[in-house]
């Protein structure tokens, strides 16, 4: 291995591991707030990808089916809620919310689909539409059992990540799809070839990762999700409640998912069903930062692209092994280096 | 301790009917009735084990419970613990419950989340500031990193910038020394001045009997004993059992 070739999968490996860090990001968001491991977190990739891709292919994408059903179910969770505590004035506002709104983004995709709008235009629509699942996901599923445990919540995600899995394979179909690159231009600098696909990738998750600290550091709704996820108890006796925290973390952490499945489109042919390996890889980065801290979550999860970029240069039939293998030496220095905490209720 | 004589308001800030609360099925309150008239100071002592942080829970909304809770004349039995928060029910609990990787500054804003729409949180923040000096020196430090007293004063700021109608403070001198339990009840003396209504769970029992308009004792679950917090500071059973031999208060 000569030194371009080392830079090549240094920069592979970087460019999906600012993708994998995304997904690390929304995982350790989720689980503090909301103490869910959000094992669903793959399809939400695989949706983005998928609807850029129809997008761009000039047919409504099937997120715009599924957007509209889980409105439909969200807002009849929400009604059949909003009744039984007789708060009946503010059942239109909550149906305006609950329906109302994803199905003005399904119905805007879905207008928008035949008219080739440029790149930018469909990027937006993915997000929007993509990011309105995730709130939707955690009102129908999520905010009914918020004070269940971790246990249960991960037994349900699992369940919800089939689920997921199955309705992507009704609505998207069967066949892959690979979304074109943003841009094919490539940068020279001395012996090294920067491609500007990968530039964009590694800059796009460094801007989402920025935006995503200021928004922790300086908002007001930012400072609100923090302190849930330092006191829950707490955090309800400053009013903040459960609900309102839960649905804007899954619609952080689901834009976060719709930006990765954009940046990874290009780079692999995803599949209905794909999302689930390479929110695998997040989840790994994830665990190295002890699915609490951001910081450690991007870095791991940078590790992990660049492991599985030079593993498949050395041993590429072994590529999987090895990155989710690295979980294992991960697992035990934090098992001897963090004190066990109980889980407070 | 002047008394106050105030015309009692029509509605009372809090009243509290035949309350019960069970974990499981241990009974851990029964029957509690009480009252907490506008603008003046209420307090519940106990011994360890009889009830009182859980009936402040209950109050909250934090423990459910059966039985009639209203608050300014409106029951507040249907409404979450936010809502409770909004409407100025506001509860300091024991355990303090801070954000403790949050700064001081932070957690004091985050105080205010339940009128975030209106613009008078900066206001609040700067008489918040102004009852506690200390607070405002601190104001970049991690809430963690906070003495005991400093985060009572901080867990008694936070609930004051949701501008408490009426503020349920659980154990407020737990673990405090005895200057800082002075300035923490001097504090809430002056906030019966300002009109807010307090419920004050304590084990101090002379203090908070020097401080209270009114008194309920409390013996596992039920409530024992009620009265003026003058006639209770001098009944012979709660002076045998809760403020000794030598605890005659002057007043």
């Amino acid at each position: 291995m000569d030194l371009s070739i080392a830079a090549l999968l240094a920069q592979d490996g970087v460019t999906n591991g600012a993708i994998y860090a995304l997904l690390a990001l929304a995982l350790v968001l989720v689980f503090t707030v909301t103490r869910v491991i959000w094992v669903p977190a793959g399809e939400f990739v695989a949706y983005g990808t998928l609807t850029l891709a129809g997008l761009q292919l000039g047919k409504p994408p099937g997120t715009v089916g599924l957007l509209v059903g889980l409105a439909i179910v969200a807002g009849a969770v929400e009604a059949v809620a909003t009744l039984r505590r007789r708060e009946y004035a503010r059942l239109p506002l909550r149906l305006a919310l609950w329906v109302g709104v994803p199905v003005l983004i399904a119905a805007l995709v879905w207008w928008a689909a035949p008219r080739q709008f440029p790149l930018a235009v469909q990027v937006v629509l993915t997000v929007a539409a993509v990011t309105a699942m995730g709130p939707l996901q955690y009102r129908i599923v999520f905010q009914p059992i918020a004070d269940a445990s971790v246990l249960v919540l991960l037994i349900v995600s699992v369940a919800v990540h089939l689920a997921l899995t199955g309705l992507g394979l009704w609505f998207f179909g069967a066949e892959g799809s690979r979304t074109p690159a943003f841009s094919s231009a490539s940068l020279q600098w001395g012996e090294l070839t920067f491609s500007a696909q990968s530039l964009l990738v590694v800059l796009t998750s460094i801007v989402l990762i920025a935006a995503l600290r200021l928004f922790f550091g300086k908002t007001l709704y930012g400072k609100a999700l923090r302190a849930t996820a330092v006191n829950r108890v707490g955090a309800r006796l400053v009013g903040i409640s459960p609900g309102l925290a839960g649905s804007l973390t899954f619609a952080l952490a689901a834009l976060l998912c719709a930006f990765s499945g954009v940046l990874i489109g290009p780079i692999t042919t995803v599949y209905y069903d794909s999302g689930f390996l390479v929110s695998l890889k997040g989840f790994v980065g994830a665990i190295i930062g002890g699915l609490v801290s951001y910081p450690l979550a991007a870095a791991g999860a940078v590790l992990v692209g660049l492991l599985e970029s030079y593993s498949s240069f050395w041993a590429s039939a072994f590529k999987e092994v090895i990155v989710f293998t690295l979980i294992i030496p991960v697992l035990l220095w934090r098992s001897l280096t963090t004190r066990h905490h109980d889980e407070d209720a | 301790m002047t008394p106050q004589s105030r015309p009692a308001a029509p509605a009372p800030a809090l009243e509290v009917q035949s309350l019960s609360v069970a974990y499981g099925k241990v009974p851990a309150l029964r029957d509690i009735s009480l009252r907490v008239e506008a603008g003046s100071i209420v307090t519940v002592i106990g011994p360890n084990g009889a009830g009182k942080t859980t009936l402040l829970g209950a109050i909250a909304g934090l423990l459910p419970s059966r039985g009639g809770i209203r608050c300014l004349g409106a029951s507040a039995a249907p409404w979450s613990v936010e809502q409770r928060v909004a409407r100025g029910l506001v509860l300091v609990p024991e355990k303090r419950e801070l954000f403790t990787s949050m700064s001081v500054a932070d957690n004091l804003q985050l105080g205010a989340f339940a009128r975030r729409r209106d613009r008078g949180a900066r206001t609040t923040l700067a008489e918040v500031y102004a009852r506690f000096p200390q607070l405002a020196e601190r104001r970049d430090q991690l809430a963690g990193t906070l003495s005991g007293g400093e985060r009572q004063m901080l867990a008694l700021g936070r609930a004051l910038m949701a501008r408490p109608s009426l503020l349920l403070l659980d154990e407020p001198s737990l673990g405090l020394a005895p200057l800082i339990v002075r300035k923490i009840f001097s504090i809430v003396g002056e906030l019966r001045q300002a009109g807010v209504a307090v419920l004050l769970v304590e084990q101090n029992a002379r203090a908070a009997l020097q401080l209270a308009d009114y008194g309920y004792v409390l013996e596992t679950g039920e409530c024992a004993l009620e009265g003026p917090a003058s006639e209770l500071a001098s009944n012979p059973r709660v002076v045998a059992s809760y403020l000794g031999r030598a605890g005659r208060p002057a007043a």
